[in-house]
């Protein structure tokens, strides 16, 4: 996992409410068994018509998108099923934080596990983040995880939340796995203590 | 002793899984059983298998295939060649790794979360996690249950834990009692469109009041099955004789004296007088009307009988925009019915509504009676055992009588990854859990429904109001 640490880069608005994750993946692409090449599902259905020829207008096809690194989306973006397709497609296009006033709870957790920044903003900068980009498309910020903030196009900044878990793990770029690991004498001790609910494998 | 703080169920079980607390971290959190399907594990055993690591708990961690199986004859190969890998994949992945799988020949292969529960695997007081956000539908027994993406599938797969920040707590009371034609699916339908599909966020529901108390055990995982489509972390129900009396007998559940142990400490797991929600809703049951959506999220909904809204009438710009996009892509006028909306297909199924019940309450509308002709009506139970059951009832007799397809278990046209899909531009009622865009295929378009609801529009040819033909 590549580390997070200062983001510098034009804004890709979508401000659609509720993108759901089959929109940003699509589950008919969901029966790959690795990881590869996921930056072609990516909003599959909105990016390309049934021959597969890019749809002009969607932002995402537009030059502005080229090479560019944080999405401003929508509030409540990545609603729906829990797959881990959605963040592995938007970091394979290039994607490194994302913008918004709030993310659903399974795609924020996946998104922070694989080193995409899932930014909360307040209401009014996001609105005014909105109005701007539509004037002007190569609006920039920087988004710099270890100070938590966003630095806006009239350099004022604004400051978002992250726990300090995560923070440590995007900055260091490690996954959060080998802390877990690391608990292994707690977890056996919860073990010894705890007789298991259930035995799946009898019968078996 | 000081008399302890009163807790809620969710607290109870939450503090009893919690492993270790260290400041400035997330806790980690023992998960007594892991669900795994061919989707959405791939990755992770490649992820053991590239750091060297060993599965920590095979009987806490059982399998089986439901997504990307056809509902055809399983005689026949599977056609879709990546379809087949990603199933090959499963069985491979669980014979190196020791997981028994209920797999494709098994008499009790079926949807992930319609087996977990008529196995016995699924109990009172557990913490449960699968790769797949309807995980919540576990909740149903007084579990701590919720969808987990595939890094959190490997760590459980690794540790037999997660690293987890603690939700708040939202109490959903409905009381009151259903009125005919009325079902479990038409009070989440009608939650969802209350409290909206961000109104969750952040929250384990514990869905209480006697409205719940009434509701059999399989109307209850409907009930918690779609609490992730409010953006919820999970939902509960707390357990009672009816969770004891589903449960008493099942395969994995504890025998003879462990029951009466077991038995002992479900009771104590209800939250306790005077426990403290974060957030609370009520809602009269007996206000309720058959649900459909009408739009391209779950909170889209609204009772049958309404006309579809105008933008215009939403709170904001963006749930304008968003309303707007979905009639769009719905091809629905605001302010005209959808009561008699002309449909293509009808699919009785998925995770949400595939248990025999489901299938007995839409059998008792097409009993003696025709689907609409043209009409393409998919019956897929949740599972080999509800096929079983079903069968032994004369239900698929009934279904074929009417003109439905009566198929093999998975979750089928519910997410289209099997070759069950809609064609671009047909509508469906469907009695799955998500109408959004291109969900069960591309291009196509959802009403979302109960089972009664669903059986009545496929009689009629367009969406139907149940009420009229009871």
């Amino acid at each position: 996992m590549e580390p997070i640490t200062k983001i510098t880069s034009r804004l890709v608005p979508l401000p659609n409410e509720n993108v759901d994750t089959d929109i940003i993946v699509p589950a008919r692409f969901l029966k790959v068994t690795d990881k590869a090449g996921m930056d072609q599902y990516l909003f599959r259905d909105w990016r390309f018509d049934e021959a597969g020829k890019p749809l002009p207008d969607f932002i995402l096809n537009q030059p502005r998108a080229k090479g560019a690194q944080i999405l401003l989306a929508g509030r409540n973006f990545g609603s729906g099923s829990s797959r881990e397709h959605a963040p592995w497609a938007l970091l394979a296009f290039g994607f490194r934080a994302l913008l918004s006033t709030s993310f659903a709870d399974i795609f924020q957790g996946n998104a922070l596990k694989n080193g995409l920044l899932p930014v909360v903003i307040p209401p009014d900068v996001h609105a005014d983040l909105f109005r701007q980009v539509e004037k002007n498309p190569n609006l920039e910020v920087t988004v710099e995880l270890a100070s938590q903030t966003v630095t806006l196009p009239d350099g004022k900044t604004v400051s978002f939340p992250i726990d300090n878990f995560s923070k440590q793990c995007l900055l260091a770029g490690v996954d959060q796995l080998g802390y877990l690991l690391k608990q292994e004498s707690h977890i056996r001790a919860y073990e010894q203590s705890h007789p298991p609910r259930v035995q799946t494998t009898i019968g078996s | 002793m000081a008399a302890e703080k009163s807790q809620t169920l969710f607290e109870k079980i939450w503090n009893r899984h919690v492993v270790v607390e260290e400041p400035d971290c997330p806790v980690a959190l023992y998960i007594d059983l892991h669900l795994v399907h061919e989707v959405t594990s791939p990755q992770a055993f490649q992820g053991l298998r590239d750091q060297g690591l060993r599965l920590r708990q095979p009987s806490k961690t059982v399998a089986t295939v439901d997504h990307s199986i056809p509902t055809t004859d399983r005689s026949l190969p599977i056609a879709d060649p990546m379809a087949a890998n990603q199933i090959r994949q499963l069985e491979v992945n669980c014979r190196e790794f020791g997981i028994p799988l209920h797999g494709i020949d098994s008499p009790t292969q079926g949807i992930v979360h319609v087996i977990g529960p008529e196995l016995g695997f699924t109990q009172p007081g557990m913490t449960i996690v699968c790769g797949d956000s309807h995980t919540a539908t576990h909740g149903a027994f007084g579990a701590l249950a919720f969808g987990i993406g595939t890094t959190e599938v490997q760590h459980v797969l690794a540790a037999q834990c997660l690293l987890q920040r603690k939700p708040r707590s939202f109490e959903v009371r409905i009381d009151g009692t259903l009125q005919p034609g009325v079902s479990a699916k038409d009070i989440i339908l009608a939650l969802i469109a209350q409290i909206g599909v961000g109104g969750g966020v952040g929250f384990v529901l514990e869905y209480t009041g006697s409205a719940i108390r009434a509701l059999s055990m399989e109307a209850r995982m409907t009930v918690c099955n779609m609490s992730i489509e409010a953006g919820a972390k999970a939902g509960m129900i707390a357990p009672d004789e009816t969770t004891f009396h589903y449960l008493a007998g099942k395969p994995y559940v504890p025998q003879a004296a462990a029951w009466d142990d077991a038995l002992k400490q479900w009771k104590q797991l209800p939250s306790d007088p005077g426990a403290r929600f974060d957030r609370s809703v009520t809602m009269d049951a007996s206000q309720l009307e058959p649900m459909i959506t009408y739009g391209t999220n779950p909170g889209m909904g609204l009772p049958v009988t309404a006309p579809v809204p105008s933008p215009d009438s939403m709170p904001d710009t963006a749930s304008q925009n968003a309303v707007r996009h979905a009639l769009e892509y719905m091809a629905l006028e605001p302010g005209k019915p959808l009561l008699g909306h002309p449909i293509e297909v009808v699919f009785i199924g998925s995770c949400t509504n595939s248990r025999i019940s489901d299938l007995r309450a839409a059998a008792g509308i097409l009993k003696g009676r025709k689907v609409s002709p043209k009409l393409r009506v998919l019956v897929v139970p949740g599972s080999q055992q509800v096929k079983r059951q079903a069968e032994q009832e004369g239900l698929p007799d009934i279904f074929r009588d009417a003109g439905c397809e009566w198929r093999e278990p998975g979750c089928s046209m519910c997410i289209a990854m099997n070759g069950d899909e809609l064609e671009p531009g047909q509508y469906s009622v469907s009695t799955s859990n998500r109408n959004f865009e291109g969900r069960q295929g591309k291009g196509g378009r959802t009403f979302l429904a109960s089972p009664l609801t669903a059986a009545a529009s496929a009689l009629q040819g367009c969406v139907a109001d149940v009420r009229t033909l009871l």
